[in-house]
């Protein structure tokens, strides 16, 4: 017997998702999308200060407004012991404030109402009478003695949050001092925002009868969602059901517990009816969760000969007013120590310190694994200072400083246990597909000439697929993930995992990997997540978590089954299940090829013809503890040409050979590897978020907060190098943010090349038209 | 919580409200909006059609865009009562059936979605385009589709199912 293995759809085929055919159709369910009988609907009052004392709320104007059935205040809250909520980072932020606002766009009061546009009415009726105080705006300031408190109600009374640090500071000091060749860059990498097309939002229903409180809503972890609920409000937590329908995009900001959640929870328990609570554009660009805002001092030491021997960073972590950063629990600056990426270093030292300000919290990713993309950029732009300081090849130095093939399980000297990679032959495969000596030769003789052309190299190492229980948790949840698995008698099954969707396509992914390991086509494998009544628990999906968690979870939990089936076909083959073997997705006598039977016939049997001594039934569950995250890598090289009348900077090839282990879905993977390109340009060209001295935010909606769209994108090209997970069941390592992680420094690496002899060492990101016209202006190489 | 006199539950709004005719997906419908409900709630809220999206309610990612008369329009910048007795496409009505739009159909075969979200406007964005020029050159699909964000970052497969329908290969 054989089986095509396209019908199976297992791992490595391109198969068609199985998502498409609702969103194609208008079918998806998002979160604005759900509609329960007698909902109401709830709309938020927003502080105009960045910081204020409040002196009243009037919302009597508000409630005479028909169609309005209440008002929520702080002290509302309060009387009730919400008024605040625990952050994941130890620190707790104002659900709603009782007293005070600290930064623009906070939270202030909600509307409850009997319709969408009511609710709005009643917002712009409710007055609050602020007495504005100083904000502080600049995390450097923060710091200083006389600086205004953001925090007063903490102990300690600085806005200083914390000081951590990674790698040996006494070595590093000591390799610092006695090298041949140092570099510094202070390098910024500015606050940003997610942006998913979707905004955040949510439907509270609580049954008063059941006392069951259920609550759709927008997010990528909904069983870390439901614990932390049931630990804030009280509520059993089988009385709680958090449900994450389709989502329309999440790359971080997803990850949170917003307080509009909350206060619709609270107002949907108060009116006994469901109440729906969806944020608008502004709202989601001012006051979610924002990525990044590091303030970097990075130094490299090497010798002569371009071997580099150490890194010292310092860095400023502005984390806005509360600390409610996603990281996991013990790494309050995420995997920020992965900053030594791809290269041999003798030592490394790497300090950041938080501090608070009076702007929105946050310091979720922004497609990324924790923090990665900071460390990635940093040293990824040190290693072409160093280059350049060295006049060597950025290519050149590169190769020379990486960790090599055999060295791998490698210890870094911040001390993670790389898996696996293969850097060189990633670098070399970029190289020759962009025709780098050729591109070389091209910019030499267009610089004689007066164009500007840069090319720029990035050679990324990631972390991700947190994590091993024995260092990574949520609040005290482990991060392991599920998968449970049941085959139905005919030969189905369903599959339901503990990470979530937002576009990843696990519907087919997840499927594909029990297509392969259990030989039963993809086409006849559901794969449901998202409601915790009904899915394992897991810890959702970010910091591309999921193939290396649920992903290997779902194989673990395949194999189990596949051990029992080998039992069950012992018995229909009337042989001992010793003399069965898996052979091309079915199990045969072993050396007899005619004597052999399907899953599918097993499965039937597990149901109506199984042996005394086993169980019915066909179903598995396991519950994956990685032994270790996984180190995906790449090699990326772009090319820009810089137009000197208007500082423009056009990406004019960009190649991408990324590396993620086995691949499940071709397809998918290279959609991903689109997705993170695009949003790696973003933040590198266009992207920031910032405030003037009196705390405005000055880019609340898509005019002034620029995405890419299709004519910024440049054509990608898309390679791979494979080197499997030596620890991964089937040798993935996660690719969704690859990209995202690799591509800023590529960029920004190109436009400094193209300035270089300008003297240009170092350009913060976002490399706007504007910053580089300034830059050929004062070199008098701007055209007029 | 505060909450106004007890009856409230049961008080509707009594703002004044227009009678509109529309042409929804080849049916007529027959509506009564507050003149300042936008055609995107008109159709979302009133008719049920939630295939079109808010993504910003300022006519500024393309998620709620919808065909009228054929034209690709931002249905959150479009006040309901002006679309008195116009023909309003939704991506439920480009669907026959079992039978997808060819439109539908390249999204598919060149992979040119993630979340799904944007995925009704952009389908609609480019239908309007092929409608009134059935061979598109790339510069005029990118401008045909610059109005249309996608964040996940699908543009350029968007752009090769494009270029499959404009008769080119990708």
């Amino acid at each position: 017997m054989t089986t095509d293995a396209a019908a199976i759809g297992g791992m490595g085929h391109s198969v068609k998702r199985k998502e498409d055919a609702r969103f194609l159709r208008g079918k998806g369910r998002y979160i604005d999308d759900i509609k329960l009988p007698g909902m109401l609907y709830m709309d938020i009052v927003r502080s105009p200060y960045a910081h204020a004392n409040i002196k009243s709320i009037d919302a009597s104007k508000a409630l005479a407004l028909p169609g309005v059935l209440a008002v929520i205040t702080g002290k509302d809250l309060d009387a009730a012991g919400l008024a605040w909520m625990p952050t994941l980072m130890s620190d707790k932020q104002m659900v709603l404030p009782v007293d005070r606002v600290v930064y623009q766009a906070q939270e202030v009061a909600a509307v409850v109402a009997t319709e969408r546009y009511i609710a709005a009415d009643g917002v712009a009726l409710v007055e609050v009478d602020y007495e504005p105080l100083p904000p502080v705006i600049d995390p450097f300031k923060a710091l200083e003695p006389d600086a205004p408190l953001v925090r007063p109600d903490r102990e300690a009374q600085t806005n200083h949050i914390w000081h951590w640090e990674s790698g040996d500071k006494a070595r590093t000091d000591q390799l610092f001092n006695e090298a041949e060749v140092t570099v510094k860059e202070h390098i910024y990498l500015p606050r940003i925002h997610v942006s998913s097309i979707e905004t955040c939002g949510c439907v509270a229903s609580f049954d008063k009868v059941s006392g069951k409180l259920t609550v759709y809503m927008t997010t990528q972890a909904p069983h870390a969602i439901r614990t932390v609920y049931s630990l804030v409000t009280g509520i059993q937590e089988h009385k709680i059901r958090i449900v994450s329908p389709d989502i329309g995009g999440g790359f971080g900001g997803k990850v949170p517990v917003y307080p509009g959640y909350v206060i619709a929870s609270v107002a949907s328990i108060q009116t006994g009816l469901p109440v729906k609570w969806i944020e608008d554009r502004s709202e989601n660009l001012q006051a979610d969760s924002f990525a990044r805002d590091y303030h970097i001092t990075a130094e490299l030491a090497a010798k002569n000969d371009g071997t580099m021997q150490a890194l010292r960073v310092k860095t400023l972590a502005d984390h806005g007013a509360f600390d409610a950063a996603a990281n996991p629990s013990k790494f309050p600056a995420g995997l920020f120590s992965i900053i030594t990426g791809s290269y041999r270093l003798d030592a490394a030292h790497v300090e950041v310190d938080g501090v608070y300000t009076n702007k929105p919290s946050g310091g979720v990713a922004y497609r990324c694994s924790f923090r990665v993309t900071e460390a990635v950029h940093t040293i990824e732009r040190m290693v072409d200072t160093l280059a350049q300081k060295l006049q060597r090849d950025p290519a050149a130095v590169r190769m020379q400083n990486f960790i090599q093939p055999d060295a791998f399980p490698y210890k870094s000297a911040t001390g993670w246990e790389y898996d696996s990679g293969n850097y060189p032959a990633a670098l070399q495969k970029a190289m020759e597909k962009i025709d780098y000596a050729g591109l070389r030769r091209e910019q030499a003789e267009k610089r004689a000439r007066g164009e500007l052309m840069g090319i720029g190299i990035s050679t990324f190492t990631e972390i991700v697929g947190a994590g091993p229980s024995h260092t990574f948790d949520i609040l005290g949840i482990k991060m392991f993930d599920s998968c449970e698995i049941r085959v139905h008698p005919t030969g189905s099954a369903i599959v339901r995992i503990g990470v979530q969707t937002q576009g990843q396509g696990h519907e087919t992914t997840f499927a594909q990997i029990v297509a392969e390991e259990l030989g039963l086509p993809v086409e006849n494998i559901t794969v449901e997540h998202g409601d915790t009544d009904t899915a394992p628990y897991g810890l959702g999906t970010y910091a591309s978590r999921s193939t290396p968690t649920a992903g290997a979870a779902t194989a673990v939990a395949a194999r189990k089954i596949r051990d029992k089936a080998k039992k069950l076909a012992g018995h229909l083959l009337e042989v001992s299940p010793d003399d069965v073997e898996w052979v091309d997705y079915h199990f045969q006598v072993k050396g007899v090829p005619g004597r052999s039977v399907t899953m599918k016939d097993i499965a039937f049997a597990a149901y109506t013809n199984f042996p005394p001594d086993l169980e019915a039934g066909l179903e598995a569950v396991d519950y994956y503890d990685p032994p270790n995250l996984t180190f995906p890598f790449g090699a990326y090289i772009c090319v820009v040409d810089i137009d000197r009348g208007t500082g423009m900077v056009k990406i004019r090839r960009f190649v991408a050979v990324d590396d993620c282990g086995n691949i499940i879905n071709p397809m998918i993977v290279d959609g991903q590897i689109h997705g993170g390109l695009t949003m790696g340009m973003a933040p590198a060209l266009f992207e920031a978020i910032t405030y003037d001295e009196n705390g405005n935010m000055q880019q609340s909606n898509f005019m002034d907060y620029l995405l890419p769209t299709a004519m910024e994108t440049p054509v990608w090209e898309t390679d791979k190098t494979t080197t499997p997970s030596p620890h991964h069941p089937f040798g993935a390592k996660g690719v969704g943010e690859s990209a995202t992680v690799g591509a800023p420094p590529a960029i920004a690496n190109a436009v400094v090349d193209a300035l270089s002899h300008l003297g240009v060492t170092h350009l913060d990101i976002p490399i706007t038209p504007w910053k580089v016209y300034q830059i050929l202006q004062e070199h008098g190489a701007a055209e007029s | 919580m505060s909450s106004p006199s007890s009856n409230a539950a049961s008080v509707s709004t009594s703002a004044s409200t227009t009678t509109i005719h529309l042409t929804v997906n080849g049916r007529t419908r027959t509506l009564s909006v507050e003149p300042r409900r936008t055609l995107l709630d008109a159709l979302r809220e009133d008719l049920h059609l939630t295939g079109a999206k808010p993504g910003c309610n300022m006519g500024q990612c393309g998620a709620c865009t919808v065909l009228l008369d054929g034209e690709a329009v931002y249905s959150c910048l479009a006040l309901a009562i002006e679309c008195q007795h116009q023909a309003i496409t939704t991506i439920e009505g480009l669907a026959h059936d079992d039978q997808l739009d060819p439109v539908q159909q390249a999204f598919i075969d060149h992979d040119a979605l993630q979340c799904g979200f944007c995925t009704p406007g952009q389908v609609l964005a480019l239908k309007s385009l092929l409608l009134r020029d059935p061979h598109p050159d790339d510069d005029a699909i990118e401008r045909a589709m610059a109005g249309n964000l996608c964040r996940c970052g699908a543009y350029p497969k968007i752009l090769a199912a494009a270029r499959s329908l404009a008769g080119r290969a990708s």
